[in-house]
This record gives structure tokens, sequence and C-alpha cells, in this order.
């Protein structure tokens, strides 16, 4: 382009680009009606001076579909996708399979280009979708009440923090050291400005005693089970002890699927629970977007963060829903919201909730117990290597293994030969000597027999 | 019928006397749907997954007691389920889509198949670093064109929404002060504001002041610079402001701010009326977040996920959260840990579990490689042509707060036109529907009484624009002139006709309960 050195485009040549749709011919008809003779006029109150030309921009210029499309595949193509090799990652991300149908439903043009439902009367689909969402977050954990979604199981753990100092009007939270070392720094972001964030210590495959460290400014304990290594944590003892001293049970779940084997925090005294979705429709998406759960107790109803979608009647008398109780947000309530939150995960609650509604009780169920089935057995055959111990006697879908040496040097190894065989402690605890040869190994329904013995194989090579 | 002090009905009204009730309840393509809970039977499921034989022996004794409570459906029964229920919707793909302040532009395809391919969608955050460079590079490609695009020397990545942004901002700032050795508590916001303005100040910790509009409805700059003093940390500024103005001052507030020894955040929700054109760096921002979600049309999804980046300062760069993508001249690297952290990076902390939005990076990627940075500048100036073009159109019927113009890419309007018409602003946008158009932003920004903000953005074509103004024209005449027939009770012709938003309110049903299972028993 020729005039890429004047703010103004070069009158020669006009601009095309298949997303905009105004003509040349159209554009100088509308300045015509506005009354200006250049859009450079309705630029008037941009200070000349803060006006670039094109030339400013070292970047390309506009581009066809198939030339876009050559350049992301072969970078893409740089990535070992999951789904190409034997892999074992999770840690707080787990590769499930996704019924095709989902990602089908979620591409419909309702769902992915609506905005929130701010109007009902034409948002019903992506209403009442929240509505089935929520439902089957309170049934999952076991809670009474559930929100539309946060962001993420992080941002949601940070949000239960938060919303327990507010309703104890204590600073203190208590987090476990079995709690997701990102998690536990998102809660330390954010609720150590509202008061104070204690760390247990880390017990890889062990409890570690975190009822002796609540006291009377304690808000909240968090515990997360399965715990980051993969040990089911018993809830109820800690429920009971932190409600004697006025202070409230925060439950995490990285890992949603684990509540088709394991009873509930709801049913084990949890207050709120915070949970990741994504293992539900979602996808592992380099660790992002996900879906935040987050439910709770009817009582806290008042003090939970995010939109609510509630059911009601339309002047006809029909069963509608509306988003409800957004005095608790910020667009009504600025500086004194319960939460800064504005979006939530809307397209991510949707595929979490086609993914199962399509598993249904039965297919739910079946998808926990195969994958703790899977799980179990390879824990078995790693274990039987030489030198490899099983540090948690306890697990769902994922489980710690120490090795006789570095487990991050072992990872390495086995990436080279096309197995990724699961996710080093010492790359969520670096400072953390008593980490550094525990490796934590998740076990989905997408391993199959081949993947496994692939693993158990190059494991042996790696540590003899 | 009772009405409520906004015009909106709170008890039940009648249906259209003239239209013959169906014997199905459903009309033609509109179905009734009901909720998936009261469909489905017991052992049915729409995913073939094999009984297996396993122990509860590592379960730790807390094997799940009951049922979950889930229905069981075939896959074509959660399929015709799902496609009803989007049936429902309005969507920008069938529509225009004028909301104020929310960017809904076309959503290109093409985003799609790029953000699935499998080295962007299938990865995992945590497997090892040499087997995502792929990702790796795409998240480094865009932080080029947001740099470059906004005149910023550094991005951070992992803000997850908007809201989420303004966070990390203030976040940053607050460590920037904390390195200089300054505690300072106050923040300042104008009214204009958006509410996750003030609401985020408060959740990082700072008091609010707030900063009143002008007549012509700019930020008082005035105010704002007397304002300023030793404990103000910083404003919150959106540029252009929610009236759909640029703020005309804004490089002498930005000099003030700095004088002041404050940071100046910009929100950047209002990025697409200016990108390819102005640099926020060069105004003197500090920090501002943009919404992958609006400017760089990653696809709204009834309201998430978004992504809100946030382009800092040179004063800010190195206290910009972790993680870190560098590139070490063979390879890219993430850094995870603050001790890790090179160039002096001083990292406050983290936002978020993993690296961020990366299914809303690769869209919003492939958004930015399609347009290029001519193709971006053309947008905005498309946008703010549009935006002008319904002002100009409609500012002689309807009420423009602040006069001839010109505006940014959002044209603001007032209820003032309606007044002693009987016709409410709530009113007048219900029976947008009717006429197959989703409401513009009312009641938004809070400085205009009634407002309603219109931002078409560059994706309409002139012959939509036409056809919009026109109907906006005749409802507008219609109401001036007592024809209030059309807005009586409207929408009539949507999925449901207006909802009871108080009872909802008053008596929250969050979730659905089977009959039998009476209320007391939870």
């Amino acid at each position: 382009m020729g005039g890429r050195d004047k703010p103004d485009h070069d009158e020669e040549k006009e601009f095309e680009m298949r997303y905009l749709p105004l003509t040349p011919d159209d554009r100088t008809a509308m300045l015509n009606r506005i009354g200006v003779d250049s859009v450079d006029a309705l630029f008037r109150d941009v200070p000349k001076s803060a006006v670039v030309a094109r030339s400013a921009f070292d970047l390309p210029d506009t581009q066809g579909e198939l030339a876009v499309e050559r350049q992301l595949v072969k970078m893409a193509a740089k990535s070992k996708a999951a789904g190409s090799l034997p892999f074992f990652c999770g840690a707080g991300a787990y590769k499930h399979h996704v019924p095709s149908a989902v990602d089908h439903l979620i591409q419909r043009s309702e769902f992915l280009t609506s905005y929130t439902p701010y109007q009902p009367e034409i948002a019903q689909g992506t209403l009442q979708y929240l509505f089935e969402f929520q439902t089957q977050v309170a049934l999952l954990t076991g809670m009474e009440v559930a929100n539309a979604s946060l962001y993420d199981g992080s941002t949601a753990t940070a949000e239960g923090v938060l919303m327990a100092q507010r309703i104890t009007k204590r600073p203190k939270a208590i987090l476990s050291g079995g709690l997701h070392p990102h998690y536990a720094e998102t809660v330390e972001t954010v609720a150590g400005l509202s008061g104070t964030v204690t760390r247990a210590p880390v017990t890889p495959g062990k409890a570690e005693d975190i009822i002796a460290l609540i006291d009377d400014q304690t808000a909240c304990v968090v515990v997360q089970s399965p715990d980051v290594f993969g040990l089911i944590r018993n809830l109820k003892p800690i429920a009971d002890a932190a409600h004697a001293r006025g202070a409230l049970l925060i439950a995490v779940v990285t890992e949603i699927v684990s509540l088709g084997l394991i009873e509930p925090p709801g049913a084990q005294g949890a207050d709120i629970v915070a949970a990741e979705g994504q293992s539900l429709g979602v996808g592992l998406n380099f660790g992002g977007p996900y879906v935040g759960l987050f439910a709770t107790r009817e009582k806290f109803l008042r003090n939970m963060p995010g939109r609510l979608c509630g059911e009601t009647t339309d002047a006809a008398g029909k069963r509608g829903f509306v988003l409800t109780l957004s005095t608790r947000e910020q667009h009504i309530r600025r500086e004194k919201a319960t939460s800064n939150i504005c979006t939530n995960s809307g397209l991510c609650c949707l595929a979490f909730t086609i993914h199962l509604s399509l598993l249904g009780e039965e297919g739910f169920l079946r998808l926990a117990r195969a994958n703790h089935a899977r799980a179990s057995a390879l824990a078995d055959r790693l274990a039987n290597i030489k030198g490899v111990e099983l540090v948690t006697a306890s697990f769902f879908n994922e489980f710690t293994l120490r090795l006789p040496k570095t487990a991050a040097s072992v990872v390495d190894e086995l990436a080279e030969k096309g197995i990724i065989a699961g996710v080093p402690a010492s790359r969520l605890l670096p400072h953390d000597k008593d980490v550094r040869d525990l490796l934590i190994v998740a076990v989905t329904e997408t391993n199959t027999d081949e993947d496994c013995d692939a693993l158990v194989h190059a494991l042996s090579g790696a540590v003899a | 019928m009772t009405m409520n002090n906004q015009g909106r009905a709170t008890s039940a009204g009648s249906v259209n006397e003239n239209e013959m009730p169906t014997i199905s309840g459903d009309r033609g393509l509109q179905h009734e749907v009901s909720l998936i809970f009261e469909l489905g039977r017991l052992g049915m499921t729409g995913v073939d997954i094999p009984e297996v034989q396993m122990s509860d022996a590592r379960l730790g004794g807390l094997r799940r007691k009951g049922p979950v409570g889930l229905p069981g459906l075939s896959e074509p029964e959660v399929i015709r389920h799902y496609v009803r229920l989007s049936q429902l919707n309005y969507s920008i793909d069938a529509g225009l889509y004028p909301l104020g302040s929310c960017t809904m532009k076309h959503n290109p395809r093409l985003n799609e198949k790029m953000a699935r391919l499998p080295g962007f969608a299938d990865v995992h955050p945590l497997q090892p670093q040499q087997t995502v460079q792929g990702a790796f590079e795409a998240v480094s490609e865009l932080m080029k064109w947001l740099t470059t695009l906004t005149g910023m020397p550094a991005v951070a990545m992992s803000p997850k929404a908007g809201a989420h942004g303004e966070l990390c901002g203030l976040l940053t700032i607050r460590a920037a002060l904390e390195a200089r050795g300054e505690k300072r508590h106050k923040v300042l916001v104008p009214s204009s504001a958006h509410g996750t303005n003030p609401a985020t100040a408060a959740v990082a910790g700072f008091t609010v002041q707030e900063i009143p509009a002008t007549e012509d409805g700019h930020v008082d700059a005035d105010a704002m610079e007397a304002a300023l003093g030793p404990d103000v940390a910083a404003i919150m500024l959106t540029n252009p402001n929610t009236c759909g103005l640029f703020e005309p001052r804004i490089k002498e507030m930005a000099d003030a701010v700095h004088k002041a020894g404050a940071y100046f955040y910009c929100d950047g929700a209002n990025f697409n009326a200016i990108a390819g054109r102005v640099r926020p760096g060069d105004l003197g921002v500090d920090a501002m977040h943009i919404n992958l979600h609006k400017t760089f049309s990653t696809p709204h999804g009834g309201g998430g996920p978004g992504a809100g980046p946030v382009v800092l300062s040179e004063r800010l760069a190195a206290y910009a959260p972790l993680p870190l993508l560098v590139h070490d001249g063979n390879e890219f690297r993430m850094i995870e840990h603050a001790d890790e952290a090179t160039d002096g990076a001083k990292p406050f902390g983290r936002m978020c579990a993993f690296h961020g939005q990366m299914g809303m990076f690769s869209r919003a990627l492939t958004y930015m490689m399609s347009h290029g940075a001519d193709g971006i500048r053309q947008a905005s100036e498309d946008a703010v042509l549009s935006a002008n073009y319904i002002l100009a159109s409609l500012k002689d019927v309807m009420s423009a707060p602040f006069g001839e113009g010109p505006c940014m890419h959002e044209a603001l309007f007032d209820d003032s036109f309606l007044e002693g018409t009987g016709v409410t602003t709530l009113d007048f946008a219900k029976a947008m529907i009717d006429e197959g158009y989703h409401p513009m932003t009312m009641y938004f920004p809070l400085v205009v009484h009634g407002a309603m903000l219109i931002e078409p953005t560059e994706s309409e074509s002139k012959e939509s624009l036409d056809r919009f103004i026109h109907v906006l024209r005749t409802m507008a005449l219609e109401a001036k002139a007592g024809q209030t027939a059309r807005f009586d009770g409207a929408p009539r012709l949507a999925p449901r006709r207006r909802l009871d938003e108080t009872a909802a309110a008053r008596k929250p049903i969050l979730r659905w309960k089977p009959k039998a299972l009476p209320e007391a028993a939870e």
C-alpha cells in the first residue's frame, strides 16, 4: 500500500476484506448523511499527535483464509497433541473422551454467538441450560445451590475463600498442603489482600494435621480431594472441627468425574465446593478456557459470587428463566459487590451440561468406575517395577509414584521416546526437595492397553 | 396489569386473544422445551461405556453411597433437547445485536476451526515444555500483535476475562507501589465507568473515589486532577468512554496522574473504536486489559468464556504476574515460579492455574492474522462510521444527550424523547424484540437518564443499518404520536413474554427438584 505513511487511506486503492460488508460507495453515502467529508473528521477528539500511520505497526496486512490456515496448521503441528501418543498428565486437567455431539451443539450459532442473557425473552436457550447446569453441579457436589459458573477451579477456590471471609468476618484461610499449588498461589493473590493465608505442609500420600491449625481467627479450611497427588481425603472430621470453631470447610475438586465414585463433599459437611469442570465437555485447551463450578448451602446464597439463573413465569404464566439476585453483582453494587466478576464461562457450562446429559446417571457412574479400574491396574503394574513405589494408598484416577531418580528427568527422557509419563511434582513445587522423585500419573478411559504397556515398558527401562 | 416502577409486568397478563392455541403447545419452529431432568429414564445413556469390575479397596472408605440423580437419555434425545433450546436464543449470526459496550461483531468460523487444531486444543498445560512449542508460538505471536497494536512493551496473558484483567492491572500497580516503598490506598473511578472498575478496585484492596462527568459526557478532568494526591494509586479510565466519546484531554490527564506519582489504568473495553489508529501507549496508559471477546471477536458464547490480557507500560512491566513466556534463542520457555524469573522481573504472584485462555488466544490470533493491521484499522473506522451513521439518522427523532456528535463506535441516546408518551425505555427496548432485533444496552452508562447505548460494530452492511434505522425511527415516531399499542406488554412474538424478575428474586428457585421431594426434606 502506497499510502502507509499517511494516516489517511490511499484513495486509489480501496480496501477489501471478507468480514467487512461496507463498500466504498456505502462509506461515501454514510459520510454524506453524517455531514463530514472523511472518516478522519469523526476522530476529531483524538489528539492529532496520537494518531499513527499504518507504517507504525510492524505487522502483516490482511490475508485470506487459506493463507492464515496454512500458517496456523504449521504452527500447531509443532506441539505434540495428547491424543497422538501415550499420555498420562493430570494434576488439575484431565484428558477425557468428549462425545462428538458436544462440539456440534456448542457451535450452533444461537449458543456460540449470543451474549449474556440480559434479555430473557430471547435468551431462554442460554438461561435454561444454565439452570440445568446449576442443578447438575448441585447434584454432583451434594450441595443445595450452585451458581452459573466462574472462570475455572482455581479462581472459584479464591472466590470461595473471599466468600468465607465475608461470611465469618474472619481473616484467616488455611490451605491444605494437598491443594494444587497453582490454586494455593491464586488464593494467596486475592485473599492475601483481605486477610491472611496459611499453607499447611506438603505431605504426599498422607493427610496433614490440618485440624491443629484451626483457631478462632480462621475463616475457612481449604481441602482438595482427591488431592494434588491423587489421595482421597476424608473431609468429615475436618468439617466437624472447622464448624466447632466457627470456620467453614471449602472442598476443592479438580477431577469432577471422581464424584461418580466418591462420596460428594456436600455429604461430608463441606460449606462451599469449588471445582474444576474441565473434565466434562471442555477438553485440555492448554489450560483454558475451563469452567469453575461453585456450590454452597442455601443459607449462604446471598454471599455467593457470580451469576445465578432462577426460575420464574412470564406474563402469560409460562415457566421461564432469568438471571437473578443481581443485587449482589458489580453492575448494580459497584464497589460493594460480592465479587468483581462479570463474565462466566457460558459456553463451557453448555459443553459440561451436554456431556453430562449424554452420560446420564448410568454413563457417569460407569465412566468413573472405568477410570478407577484402569488407574488401579496401571498403578499395580508400575509399583511392581523395581525401585518404584506407590505413594498414594487411595486414589481415583490419579496416583503418585516415588521413582528411584528425579522424576523430571524421567519425564523428559520418556517424552523423547514419545510417551508423556505424567507431571513431575517438582513442576508444581520446585522448592520442595522431598518431592523431586515424585511422578503424578493420571489414567482415564482414553488410555488404551497399548498406552499402559508402553508406559510400563519405558519406565522400567528408565529407572533400571 | 400490575407494573413495577420500571414498567415491567409483575403479574401474569393475558396471551393474544387472536391467536389460536395449538394442541401441542409448540408453535411452528418454536418448541416448548422441558427441563432435561423431566426427560429420560433410568438405565438409559447416550454414551457407550462398558461396565468394568472394580474393587473398593483404594477408595479410602469413601465410596459414594447414593445415586447422583441424573436423568438418562439417548444421543438423539439429548441432541433434540439442546437444538430446540438453541432455537429460543437470539444471536449475532441471526441478526444485528446492537449492545453498546459489548462489541457484538461477527465471529469468523475460521477462528473456530483453528482453535480446534490438536496442537492448540489437545495439549495439556503441564506436559513437557519441549512438546508444546507450537502452542507457545501462538501465544507469543498474539503477544506481539497486542503489544504492537497498543504501543506497550509487555503483556500479561493469564487473566481470564475483562474484570480479571482489571484485577491483574491493579495488582501490578500495587506491586510497583510497594517496590517504591509507598502505600497508596485510593483509586479514582469516573461515574460513567463499568461496574467492574469500582468492584475490582475494592477486591484489590483500594478505596474508590468517584469522579463526576461533565455536561458533555466526558470525565471531569479538572475534578480528576484536583482529586490527585499522595494517597492516589491509580485512575481507572475507559477510553473511548462509556458515553461513546473519546476523552480529548486524555494526555493531559495522564501527565497529571504521572506527576502525582500515580498510574493510569485504562479499561480497554472500547478498544474497537481506535485499534490500528491510536496506540494507548502513546496516550500515557500504564495498564490496559483487552477483551479478546470484544475487539478481537472470540465468541461471547452466552456469557463467556472471555479473555483479558493486560498490556503494561515500561513502569509496570517488571511486576507482571506468573507465568512468563520467554524465548531463549532456541525455543520457548514458560517461567512458572518467581525465582526463575530473568531480566529483573518481579512477578507479583499468580492470577489463576496454568497459563490463561489458550482457546481464546488461538481465535484472536486467527482474527488478527485475517484482518492484518490494515484490516483492523479499517474495522475500527467502519465501526465508528456505522455508529455515527446511526446517530445522524436517529438524532432528530430520538434524543442524543451529547448533541451532534461525532461519537466513537457507539451512539448514546437517552429517554427524554419518550417523555410524556407513556412508553418507557424498557417498553421501547422490548418492542424491538418483536421487530426481530436484540435491544441495545439500556440504563447504562448511569450518568445518563434512561440510557440507550447502540453499538452496531463494523459487521453490518449499509442495508442492514438502513433497515434498523427505519424500524427505530418508525417506533420513535409512533411513540411520540401516541400510537403505543406495539409497546404495551411487548414482546408478544418472542418465545416468552416479559418475565417476572421480582418473583424470581423474592423466592429464588435456582435448581430443579423432583416433585416427590418436598423442599422441607433438604
